[in-house]
Order: C-alpha cells, then sequence, then structure tokens
C-alpha cells in the first residue's frame, strides 16, 4: 500500500543533511560541552556554532539568548511558569488565548493552582484575536501575555508585529509559542519586540526532543530544570550536540528563499485540495481562512455530515495520515479547543472536520491521491446512509 | 466467498485476553484484521477508576505484537443514552436490569458494527463464549460456547439475524484455558491479565456506592410477609432477590436460618424478608415477559413449545413450556424455580442452539403474583 504523510504539524521526517550532519556528530563529536579538554572544546564548539546559525535565524542581539531546551513544551513551560515566579513581586497577572497549544494552556493552568490570574483573549471565526481585545485586558500588574505566533490546528496567524509593539509600551513581558510558524515564515524578534519565543526542531525537519527558547538579554529567571550550570546557568543538562548540530542544518534549509517557496508550495496544495473535492461534488469548508499570511501548511476542513473518526480511520486504512485533533489516553478522539473557540461547543465542524498539514516532501500528485481516497469515502458513506446498511 | 486476505474483519478489542487471541487467530488465518476499541464510559463522570487508558494500552502492544492497525472508537454517547439510562430507569422501577445484554444490542452490535461497515468490514469479531451456525440460505443460529462455564449466549440472547449475520465469535468452540495457553504461546501482552468481573463500566467498585451516585436512595422499613419490622433497608434499589449479603438482622426469628430477600413494594417502599435460603416465598412456577426476540424464525415451533431456559447468567437450564403472544410470553416451569428476577432475561435453549430471549416481567407461585416489585 502507498503511504502518504500529511500530518506535518505533528511532526516532520527529517531531512538528509540534518541526518548525515547528525550522524557524523554522534560519531566524531561525544564531548560533553562543558568539559574542558579536548573532547569538551570540541563540542562546545559545535554547540557555539549551532547556536549563532540559530540566533541569526530569528534575529537574535547575541547568540547566548538562545537557550536549548528539550522542545516546544519545555520553552513554553519555562517561558511562562519560571517569568511568573520571577515576576511575582511586579504582578499575578497574566494574558493568553483560547487557541494556545496543550504546554502553555496546561502552563496556565498551572500558574492558576499557584494563586495567578490568567486572562484568554478570545478568537473570531478566523482564529484571530482583537488587538482592542488585548489592550483592554492588559492591566498595571500584568507581568506576561503569550500569543501564539501561528496556530497549529487551523494555521491562523496572530499579529505578532502589532502584539509586540503593544506589550513593549507595558510591563509585561511577551512571549510566542513559535513552533509552528519557525521554519516557515520571518521572525524577527527585534523588529517584533518579543521577549521570549518557544521553537522545536522537529517541525522543521530536523531531531525530535529538541527546541530552543530564545529569551531576550537582561530577563532573568530561573531554569525549570534544577542541576548543572550548563547554557549559561539557564537551562541544566547535558546539551544534546549531534540533536543541536542537526539542528542547525535543519534552520540554514529553510532560508528566505526556501521559505517563500514552501509556503507558495503548500498554498497551492490547499488550492488543489479545496477545488479538488469540490469539482467531485464533495461539501467542504476550510475552518478558520485561506488568508495568504496564513500558515499554509496547515489546512483544516470541514466534511458537512462525515464523522471524523469514520473519516480518518478510513484515510489510515488507505495509506493516508492525517489528524483530527488529540487524542485521549484511550486512544479517542478529544473534541478541539481551537474549533470550540471559534465556533462554539455546539458546531458540528468540532466532529465533522479534519486536518492536513503538508511537508516539503509531499507532492501534487499525492494531494491528487488524497482527492481520490478522500472522495471515494465520502461517496461511500453517504450510498450507504441511503441505502440503510442495516 | 472472498479471498481472506480481502475480508476485512473488525475485532472489538477490549484489552482483554479473549479479544487479543481473536485479533490474534484472524490475523493467522490470513484475513485483513482491524483491531478497533471502544470507549463506552466517561471516566470523569463518576468518582470511579477508568481502566480505559490501561486497557487501550494492551490493546496497542497486542495488535502492534499481531501486527495489525488499531484504532478507538468513543461510544460514551451511544452507550450513555441506550444502556445506561435503561440501566437507571430499571433500577428506579425496583428491577435488576442486564446492561451486558443491552450493550451487546445498542453498541456492540449496533453502534459498533455500524461504525465497522463504514470501515468495509465484511464481519465484525468478539471475544465472546459462543457459536454460530449458518444454514444454506444464510440464516445464522447462536449456539452455546463449547466451554460450558463460559458460555455467553445469555447476553447474546437479544441480538437480531441481521446483526449476527455479520459476526464471528472464534474462540466459541475454545476452552478458556487454550485460549490463555495460545495467547501465553503467541506472546500476547494480555495472556495473564486478570478476567474482568462484574458490569463493564462499574468494573470492580462497589456497586451500591456506584448506584448512589446516580439515584438517591430512598431508605424504609424491612419486613416479613406477614407485617412483622426487621429493621430498615437503605434503598430498595440496592437489593436483589434471593440477596442474603448486607441485611444485618440477627438470628432473632422462627429459627436460627439466615435472613434472604424475598420481595420488595415499590408503592409502600418496603423490602420483604423471609428466613432460609429455600424460603417458599423465592420459589416461582411461571413467569410473564416482554421484549421476546428470536434469533432466528422459530415457525416450526409455533406459538406453544416445550424448551429450557436459563433465569440468570450461568445458572442451570430448566425444562419450560412456552406461550407466545407477540412479543409477551408467558412461561411455566417443570419444577419451581428460585429468585427469578424481574429486569433479567429468561434465555431459551433447544439443545446447544440459543433460541432467543424476553424480559422477565413477573414471576408467580401457582396463580399468586410474588410480590417482586
Amino acid at each position: 500500500m502507498k503511504h502518504i504523510y500529511l500530518d506535518n504539524a505533528a511532526t516532520t521526517p527529517m531531512a538528509r543533511p540534518v541526518v548525515d550532519t547528525m550522524n557524523k556528530m554522534m560519531l566524531d563529536v561525544y564531548g560533553n560541552a562543558s568539559s574542558t579538554h579536548y573532547f569538551g572544546r570540541k563540542a562546545r564548539s559545535v554547540l557555539d556554532d549551532s547556536r549563532h546559525v540559530i540566533a541569526q535565524s530569528v534575529n537574535a542581539r547575541k547568540d547566548d539568548e538562545i537557550v536549548f531546551t528539550s522542545g516546544g513544551t519545555e520553552s513554553d513551560n519555562t517561558a511562562i511558569i519560571e517569568t511568573a515566579l520571577a515576576r511575582k513581586s511586579v504582578g499575578r497577572h497574566v494574558i493568553t488565548t483560547a487557541v494556545e497549544h496543550e504546554a502553555v494552556l496546561k502552563s496556565m493552568e498551572y500558574l492558576e493552582t499557584l494563586g495567578y490570574e490568567v486572562t484568554y483573549l478570545p478568537v473570531n471565526e478566523k482564529g484571530r484575536i482583537s488587538l482592542d481585545d488585548l489592550k483592554n485586558a492588559l492591566r498595571e500588574d500584568t507581568i506576561l501575555v503569550s500569543i501564539m505566533s501561528g496556530n497549529n490546528e487551523v494555521g491562523s496567524r496572530m499579529p505578532i508585529h502589532e502584539i509586540g509593539q503593544i506589550v513593549a509600551a507595558t510591563n509585561a513581558w511577551f512571549h510566542t509559542d513559535a513552533v509552528q510558524a519557525y521554519g516557515l515564515v520571518d521572525i524577527d524578534v527585534q523588529k517584533d519586540k518579543i521577549d521570549l519565543l518557544s521553537t522545536s526542531a522537529h517541525k522543521l525537519n530536523g531531531p525530535k526532543f529538541l527546541g530552543f527558547l530564545y529569551r531576550r538579554d537582561g530577563l532573568n529567571f530561573a531554569s525549570l530544570l534544577k542541576g548543572g550550570d550548563q547554557e549559561l546557568k539557564r537551562r541544566a543538562g547535558t546539551e544534546n550536540i549531534p540533536a543541536i548540530a542537526g539542528f542547525a542544518e535543519a534552520v540554514k534549509i529553510v532560508d528566505n528563499e526556501e521559505k517563500e517557496a514552501r509556503q507558495k508550495k503548500y498554498a497551492g496544495f490547499k488550492q488543489q485540495l479545496i477545488s479538488g473535492l469540490q469539482k467531485n461534488k464533495i461539501e467542504v469548508e476550510v475552518n478558520g481562512e485561506l488568508a495568504s499570511d496564513n500558515l499554509q501548511h496547515v489546512l483544516n476542513l470541514w466534511f458537512k455530515g462525515c464523522s471524523r473518526e469514520v473519516l480518518l480511520t478510513n484515510l489510515d486504512l488507505n495509506g493516508i495520515a492525517a489528524s483530527a485533533g488529540s487524542a485521549c489516553t484511550a486512544g479517542s478522539l478529544e473534541p478541539s479547543h481551537v474549533l470550540m473557540a471559534m465556533y462554539g461547543e455546539d458546531s458540528p465542524r468540532i466532529v465533522e472536520s479534519l486536518r492536513f498539514s503538508f511537508g516539503y516532501q509531499n507532492t501534487t500528485t499525492d494531494i491528487e491521491y488524497l482527492i481520490d481516497v478522500l472522495t471515494s469515502i465520502i461517496n461511500k458513506l453517504k450510498r450507504s446512509e441511503t441505502d440503510g446498511i442495516r | 466467498m472472498k479471498d481472506r486476505s480481502q475480508t476485512r474483519v473488525v475485532v472489538g478489542m477490549s484489552g482483554g485476553v479473549d479479544s487479543s487471541v481473536v485479533a490474534y487467530l484472524l490475523k493467522q488465518q490470513g484475513y485483513d484484521v482491524v483491531g478497533v476499541f471502544m470507549k463506552n464510559w466517561d471516566d470523569k463522570k463518576d468518582s470511579g477508576v477508568c481502566t480505559a487508558t490501561e486497557d487501550y494500552e494492551d490493546v496497542a502492544k497486542v495488535a502492534n505484537k499481531i501486527g495489525i492497525p488499531y484504532y478507538s472508537v468513543n461510544f460514551e454517547k451511544e452507550y450513555w443514552d441506550n444502556v445506561f439510562t435503561y440501566f437507571l430507569d430499571e433500577y428506579k422501577r425496583g428491577r435488576t436490569p442486564n446492561p451486558d445484554v443491552m450493550c451487546n444490542k445498542e453498541v456492540k452490535f449496533k453502534a459498533f458494527l455500524d461504525y465497522a461497515m463504514q470501515l468495509d468490514a465484511d464481519y465484525i469479531a468478539m471475544g465472546h463464549y459462543a457459536q454460530l451456525r449458518r444454514d444454506q440460505d444464510g440464516t445464522v443460529h447462536l449456539l452455546r460456547g463449547a466451554d460450558s462455564n463460559k458460555d455467553q449466549t445469555y447476553f447474546l440472547s437479544q441480538l437480531s439475524q441481521r446483526q449476527l449475520k455479520k459476526a464471528m465469535f472464534p474462540i466459541g468452540n475454545m476452552q478458556k484455558k487454550d485460549v490463555r495457553r495460545i495467547a501465553e504461546e503467541a506472546g500476547l501482552a494480555t495472556a495473564k491479565k486478570k478476567d474482568s468481573t462484574g458490569v463493564c463500566f462499574i468494573g470492580e467498585r462497589n456497586f451500591s456506592k456506584f448506584l448512589n451516585e446516580f439515584l438517591p436512595a430512598k431508605s424504609g422499613k424491612m419486613m416479613t410477609i406477614d407485617g412483622k419490622i426487621k429493621g430498615d433497608h437503605y434503598g430498595l434499589m440496592n437489593y436483589t432477590i434471593g440477596q442474603r449479603r448486607g441485611l444485618g438482622i440477627g438470628g432473632n426469628g422462627q429459627s436460627n436460618d439466615p435472613w434472604f430477600v424475598i420481595g420488595k413494594d415499590l408503592e409502600k417502599n418496603i423490602l420483604y424478608v423471609g428466613q432460609g435460603y429455600h424460603n417458599e416465598h423465592l420459589y416461582a412456577d411461571s413467569l410473564d415477559g416482554s421484549n421476546a426476540n428470536f434469533i432466528a424464525p422459530i415457525d416450526d415451533k409455533g406459538t406453544e413449545f416445550h424448551c429450557t431456559a436459563k433465569f440468570r447468567y450461568r445458572q442451570k437450564d430448566t425444562g419450560v413450556h412456552v406461550s407466545l403472544d407477540a412479543d409477551k410470553v408467558r412461561v411455566e416451569f417443570d419444577q419451581p424455580v428460585r429468585a427469578i428476577t424481574p429486569g433479567q432475561e429468561v434465555v431459551f435453549y433447544d439443545g446447544e442452539v440459543c433460541l432467543g430471549s424476553a424480559t422477565i416481567d413477573h414471576a408467580y407461585q401457582k396463580t399468586r403474583v410474588l410480590q417482586y416489585v
């Protein structure tokens, strides 16, 4: 059976140059970057070079503003929890949105148990917040604003540049979860006045279990993990040098030209998929919008009258990997908090939608195959419905 | 018939040893096997510990070992609306329902079957100890499981032809110990897992405590049939006909025999108790039932026939005379039967064949209705 991977917002395959770099590093550079001998220095040098590449990619002022972590979750947890703990004498109010990733939302819930107050900004049907809502929510005791750069379920972008300017004029720090956006759209921490930014390597063809937290120079807070003095005391634990070198390699691949090319390619996939389905008379609607400034690799579609569980399972049995939100520990799908925030708790979209997310390895042939398979599945389901299978 | 590799069988995998072996055997036989775990109970709804996570983990381990795809499907709404609501309603009426019968009828062989058909299944397979015999014309007959100790036809007796036609019970012809042996030899993670007992959603928890979370208990008097008060009961729903445990009555009766529940009066909220396991009030010689269901047509038998019956799971068969009137039945027993319980099924057998069943409404001693509800 042919297998097509259209779940690149969950994770991506590693790029060949990344694998090659990592293989070489694993064999040759096994020293501990904190050691003072030859092997340690060699590792340290790779670490410094990688950090430089990554710092440049977000236009950091200094390389040391980049702290390597185990990934998006740890970066988000650190940025939110440790900022709140460090700034509790300044205030105990935090602002976020209703459509953040669990790594942010669960951190917020944790802060609430510690007595912090959290404001969750609503989103419209396009999955975007309003700047007026943000302005109205900001208070004197607001210590942190955490708003994602781009949404992982519907691809909506938040007005990060404008948010950065607004927050910079207050006492609060600005954190953005850029896990989905990083590597696909331009991020400039100076221009956008970002204080803290989370990323993950495996979303851009790098290794899993690795990410970084950008923290603007001058912000002081503790490491989430307690231990050694690595990363200038900002993240305890021995650095994974091969993975970090692989991450830098992955970042080098997605230069500005490549990012633009990918956004364009994925936007083409979106058009191809939607018009192909419409041509086949499949009733389909976009959740969110087809905006040119959105993250183009994510497409969330509402298949009217079709159960997402049935669709997803049928797709998998036909070799196509997509997603319909997160699963509970017993494997069954949870309702999407993002779609609920956009369309209300009772919208049929919540149980009738699928997310397709594209990667650099996908081709128009893949999308063609997806259109064929989806059409035949949905037509068969509609037929059996009218025939009455039982 | 289609080639086995082209025949898709969707297996209802519970995370137990029986359905694990079902999936394993079908895969060995060359079928296109898909494992599906049903999540029927929302553990956030009550205070108990849900085993769904653990069970799903076991499904994943077993399915990966066998080399089949596996999925989870959520039937919480279907279970709540069609099984649990019925379950509570029956208790409110003072009866003792059988949710497993209803779960098979409404969830496993309906919602799940529909779901499997939407996955292009040719059959669904389950780990029940029951067997199917298919006639030339396609008619299906339900037969007792080969392991008489495990036979589960009681719970399948309300299913229709249409439901059973699409079913397979691959371990129905096996002994439980052989099922475990196969699981062990195949290295399945569930080989030594303890069998689940009790009602699926309640599991090993305290039954009364669970029930009282959903139904407010109304305490009342506990008395003998001739009106002597023997104490208080804590809600009629917490007792079932023939029960001995939990009455808390000392031997202050006519003898030293233990006390048993012999009846309930729902209107007056009275629990009747009497002494002796063989208390005469516990014995009935006939019953009325409704919701009669016959798995295959019984035209050859007419509306009056003799067969055997079980009145609860794992009971020995008793000879009975059955009179049918549409979906109502009147059943006369060859000899008196102890503790006939309204809400349970009376399941009919002709030798090894399970004919079908009806839900017990009233039990009689001669012409007198036993005060069971």
